[in-house]
């Protein structure tokens, strides 16, 4: 019998080793899977390269593990917003490493290390300091800049609704990455806010099929990074 | 002298030339007010990259949905007939080229069409790029939206960008607040003078050669 539950969320992150690459879900706060990622702090692995569009906003979620000094490494297309400080002060004292990637390449490098497909061409970036040293390749008379695949060991992904074989559907913006981090992880662990039972979902409305997904762990009152900043939380 | 158009009447000024039934991306700040612009009679349909088309107006405070946000991270509405889906595809309708118009802002325009809106080049700046790239090497049309001259009085319409590109030779037309400007292979033509602004005070506060109107 297949059944990807998992008793918690401090489980469901218990095997993340130091060094690991971890996806996490989410564009801005919506989609952040806060409870994962607190639990990622709680558990304390160290040295990890993490993937998301941002750096996380306030001192809770994902700025709260940036400043736990739990991250080496940033991939992300923006790494500042209105509400983003620890980031940029330990980008600022040379405390952590930034790699700058442009949204839809990023979200397509993703796609394609959970299809299989290990580099493609794009136009995006043609003529510009951020194609510096990449191979460049014509096609029908226009420029393409080749981009790799972006794996990694793990993904933390935030669902509305999941079934134990892994099945998911996302909650309207909140869905942005999210499909995509769940083909190209190792091991893709999901939060999500209602587990109900196999065939509960309507097979027309998963969004993410369960053969992405490796473990679930229900929170069924999610914490909202905006609620949480709102409030003037930190973590821990 | 006229300082011509203020930032709601550059963005009227696009609207103008938005196809009835284009979709439609807006970048951040003014590109924004266009949507508040539409022409009667026409219809645009807004994308935003975060992952929806049908994107409607800013909610009322207590009908907010953390989860229903913009590529600028601000609350938003879905009128009737949108539809949410992943990255990977919102950057295939960018990408691909199915998306008719961005509207976008920007730091530097140089005479033959390269933006700069993405990095000051400086060394304590942090990058920061977002869709910025995708978006002008996809979108069928990109037109920029910006004051003519920074704060401080330079040239934001140039004959060389001085800041690090976003894209080379990508942007069509120009709405500022003293003119319309398109990009043509002759450089910088002015198509429409604002209200009580003269072209000699375009010219004086363009740093690149620019043509009258015809």
């Amino acid at each position: 019998m297949i059944d990807k539950r998992c008793p918690s969320v401090a489980d469901a992150v218990a095997d993340i080793p130091d060094g690991a690459v971890v996806m996490v879900g989410g564009f801005g706060a919506s989609g952040s899977p806060i409870e994962l990622i607190h639990a990622l702090i709680d558990h304390g692995a160290t040295g990890l390269t993490v993937i998301n569009n941002n750096t996380g906003n306030g001192e809770v979620g994902l700025a709260a593990l940036i400043g736990n000094g739990q991250v080496s490494k940033m991939i992300c297309s923006f790494p500042r917003s209105s509400q983003s400080r620890v980031f940029p002060k330990l980008y600022r004292e040379g405390k952590i490493e930034l790699e700058i990637v442009p949204q839809g390449t990023l979200a397509e490098r993703i796609r394609a290390a959970g299809a299989g497909i290990p580099a493609f061409y794009t136009p995006t970036t043609v003529g510009t300091i951020l194609a510096d040293g990449k191979e460049l390749r014509q096609f029908d008379d226009r420029t393409y800049v080749m981009e790799p695949w972006l794996k990694a060991d793990f993904a933390l992904i935030k669902s509305e609704i999941a079934d134990p074989l892994g099945n998911l559907t996302f909650n309207k913006t909140a869905r942005n990455f999210s499909p995509l981090m769940c083909m190209a992880a190792t091991t893709t662990i999901v939060q999500t806010k209602q587990l109900v039972p196999a065939g509960d979902i309507d097979p027309e409305h998963v969004i993410t099929p369960g053969i992405f997904v490796d473990r679930i762990v229900e929170v069924s009152r999610p914490v909202h990074e905006d609620t949480l900043i709102a409030a003037g939380r930190s973590y821990p | 002298m006229s300082e011509g158009w203020t930032r709601e009447q550059m963005a009227a000024r696009t609207a103008q030339d938005i196809p009835d039934g284009s979709y439609v991306n807006l970048g951040i700040g003014i590109p924004e007010l266009v949507a508040k612009f539409v022409p009667q009679g026409r219809e645009f349909i807004y994308h935003t990259e975060n992952g929806m088309l049908g994107m409607g107006p800013p909610p009322a405070d207590d009908e907010r949905d953390l989860d229903l946000i913009n590529a600028g991270k601000k609350y938003v509405t879905a009128l009737p007939g949108a539809a949410y889906f992943h990255h990977a595809d919102s950057f295939s309708m960018i990408r691909g080229g199915h998306i008719d118009v961005c509207v976008l802002g920007t730091m530097q325009v140089a005479e033959n069409g390269d933006l700069a809106n993405w990095s000051t080049g400086a060394a304590d700046a942090i990058p920061a790029v977002g869709g910025a790239m995708d978006l002008v090497q996809g979108v069928k049309n990109i037109y920029v939206i910006t004051q003519h001259t920074t704060k401080t009085g330079e040239p934001k319409l140039v004959e060389k960008c001085s800041y690090p590109l976003t894209g080379p030779g990508v942007v069509s037309r120009i709405y500022t607040n003293l003119a319309v400007v398109d990009v043509t292979p002759a450089g910088f033509q002015v198509i429409e003078l604002a209200p009580g602004v003269t072209f000699e005070q375009v010219r004086s506060r363009t740093g690149a050669s620019i043509l009258p109107p015809q």
